[in-house]
């Protein structure tokens, strides 16, 4: 084994050390949020905080092993991740959060649709769109008209079922 | 009554002619959804949930054992003919299945996944049937501190005692802890983890965190791995059928199978996949021709999915006798459940009789219907497996959304869509488990509720959960299936288990 090849192997693993603050940082919330609940055990003394006390510590130590495992580079080898497509997905799916009340259903996922497409490899927008929107605009009619379940209408939904939600 | 006069009265109750539609509309959607590379049962009932919102309990959980069981046998076609195993269970069908379609006897392989299936899914269904009422019988005697015991048995086995790290496995499920903590208390009524926002009151929906780890998870881990060229799909040629040899040598795997992945599925130790590679092990072993292994042996195909199918059955019994989820799949099944106020174990089998039987056979018609559904029609199935994977991805997260949407039309189920969604996909890249966060979530607030109550009833005598025998004698056992496991990767012998790792169901 080359000298270069041990100093990789010793190097922390900097990914990992940020889930283990992650790790503390939400143990450290329930924490937090588990000492202003009143303690109502009763006969039995554990009370609403007792489980998320244990949690909240048992989140705390789990930070501590992964920071030991991270110091010894006990994490496996991660394939090269592409940010480009990644950011697309979640793009698509802020876009329809951000238009789904506004816009309906149908047009807000059909952006979402267009954009995972877009990110795996489906570049051209002006076809996907309109893709995006018929299909989901048929499953709007399916599920809202059919299945009965509420979906948000929008204008595209409004002129052709005038009565819809 | 015994469990036939049960059997046969649930019989009656499904083939009531709109619980045979919805039965035929479940194993459709189910087989439709498992075919497409990626998705695994998990997600295949997860997606399909919303599907079943409006309609009435009968109906939509024989809909949904319908999509459990075509979401199994989609899986199969996927591996055999894509080489990218939809679902961890079926990673060891592709082994031998792939390098059979290859060779151009694809046909054959798939009848044999098929029919394996179907005597698999027949037996263990059988099996699930009469075992029920003895399990519930037993479940009758637990109390709080039993049922405490066997669900911290249940978190170490599906978190840490396979998979290829106890560290990786732990955080997983404490992750889900720490989710479940949010909402509203059980016992006492008070808000925890909600920091004043009323959509958080509720908690956190077990079928938004699954949706969000499986679908938005895994679309961007598969994104971000770039273009890494189309996935060859290799066409049917020839006869689906299968010759005398065929059946010959196929018969004895599908039986080993059966009861080598029943009694896996049963017990409270996590996946599918481990009885499939016992079962492979098994026949590789056995066969007559051990030069065809790793070259297309068809007892390599019959046996691993007959095993799988029937743990899938065996899954079923803690699920419905105990109320007690062991995979990702069953935890999803179980919020299917609730959404109706239903709460699987020993009490549902006396208050709800027709609704249990009913299920346990639609799953044997299920299991016909899929085989008529599987075997003629596969031509058609295939055809899914050739849509591109930009149009794949972006339905399948189309449909993602549309589940959550459905649920709850709020802006806020969205967003936790997508923070999971991010979470999801850094526990891919780091090789986290998903299944201990989902199971996590979903069993911790009933562990909890078992716990105080335990303790409630000792008046907080914390010893009191290990002088009931069958208590202590399963902790004792979570135990030992925690430091066991990490004494031997320690000893660096993990390879065995991350062998048995399995990340899905």
């Amino acid at each position: 084994m080359s000298l270069k090849q041990y100093e990789i192997q010793r190097r922390p693993d900097w990914a990992a050390l940020i889930i283990a603050a992650g790790l503390a940082v939400f143990g450290a919330v329930i924490l937090w949020d588990s000492a202003r609940l009143a303690d109502l055990g009763g006969y039995s003394g554990v009370g609403p905080g007792t489980v998320p006390r244990v949690v909240g510590i048992g989140l705390i130590l789990l930070a501590v092993w992964t920071v030991a495992a991270a110091l010894r580079g006990d994490f496996p080898e991660r394939p090269r991740q592409q940010p480009a497509p990644v950011l697309w997905i979640i793009a698509g799916l802020a876009g329809q959060l951000i238009l789904l009340k506004i816009a309906g259903f149908s047009i807000a996922t059909g952006v979402l649709f267009a954009l995972t497409a877009r990110a795996f490899g489906k570049r051209n927008l002006t076809l996907t769109l309109p893709v995006g929107i018929a299909i989901s605009f048929v499953v709007w009619i399916v599920f809202s008209q059919l299945l009965m379940l509420n979906l948000p209408a929008g204008p595209l939904e409004h002129l052709f079922f005038g009565g819809a939600r | 009554m015994s469990a036939f006069d049960f059997l046969l009265q649930g019989l009656a109750t499904a083939s009531d002619p709109m619980l045979l539609f919805y039965a035929l509309i479940g194993v459709t959607l189910g087989t439709a959804v498992g075919v497409l590379p990626g998705i695994g049962p998990a997600l295949t009932v997860a997606l399909l949930l919303p599907v079943t919102y409006r309609l009435d309990p009968a109906g939509s959980l024989i809909m949904f054992a319908g999509i459990y069981y075509g979401g199994m046998y989609g899986g199969s076609t996927t591996s055999i003919l894509l080489n990218t195993p939809g679902e961890s269970a079926s990673i060891i069908t592709a082994l031998e299945g792939n390098k059979m379609a290859r060779k151009g006897r694809g046909g054959p392989a798939l009848a044999t996944a098929a029919i394996g299936s179907f005597v698999a899914g027949l037996i263990a269904t059988l099996l699930l049937a009469f075992l029920a009422p003895h399990v519930v019988k037993l479940a009758l005697v637990f109390g709080p501190r039993e049922y405490f015991a066997l669900m911290v048995l249940a978190f170490v086995t599906v978190s840490s005692a396979f998979g290829d790290s106890t560290l990786r496995g732990l955080t997983s499920l404490f992750l889900g802890f720490g989710l479940a903590c949010v909402g509203i208390d059980q016992l006492t009524g008070q808000a925890r983890m909600s920091f004043g926002v009323p959509d958080l009151l509720d908690g956190i929906e077990v079928t938004t965190l699954a949706v969000a780890m499986f679908a938005v998870g895994e679309a961007l881990a598969i994104a971000a791995l770039g273009n890494t060229g189309e996935d060859k799909v290799h066409a049917v040629k020839g006869s689906v059928w299968m010759n005398r040899s065929d059946w010959s040598r196929s018969w004895k795997p599908w039986l080993r199978g059966t009861f080598i992945g029943f009694p896996i599925g049963a017990m409270p130790a996590g996946g599918a996949e481990i009885g499939t590679f016992l079962s492979y092990a098994t026949e590789k072993k056995l066969t007559k021709h051990p030069e065809e292994f790793g070259h297309g042996a068809i007892e390599g195909v019959a046996g691993p999915e007959a095993a799988n199918n029937a743990s899938a059955a065996g899954t079923l019994v803690p699920l419905l006798t105990l109320g007690l989820p062991t995979t990702a799949t069953a935890a999803i099944m179980l919020a299917g459940f609730q959404q109706f106020g239903l709460q699987p174990g020993p009490l549902l089998f006396a208050t709800n009789p027709e609704l249990v039987w009913g299920l346990i056979a639609s799953l044997l018609i299920a299991n016909a219907m899929l085989l008529v559904l599987n075997l003629p029609m596969i031509g058609l199935w295939v055809k899914l497996l050739t849509i591109p994977k930009p149009w794949l991805y972006a339905g399948i997260l189309l449909f993602a959304t549309l589940g959550t949407i459905g649920a709850n039309p709020s802006t806020f189920e969205l967003g936790m869509l997508l923070v999971f969604g991010l979470v999801g996909y850094g526990m891919r890249v780091f090789g986290y488990p998903i299944a201990p966060i989902v199971v996590g979530l979903i069993l911790s607030p009933m562990a909890e509720q078992q716990l105080r109550r335990a303790l409630s009833i000792s008046q907080g005598d914390w010893t009191v959960l290990l002088t009931s025998p069958i208590a202590a004698v399963m902790l004792g056992i979570a135990a030992l299936a925690l430091i066991v496991p990490l004494v031997m990767r320690m000893r660096g012998r993990g390879a065995v288990l991350s062998q048995l790792a399995g990340d899905e169901d």
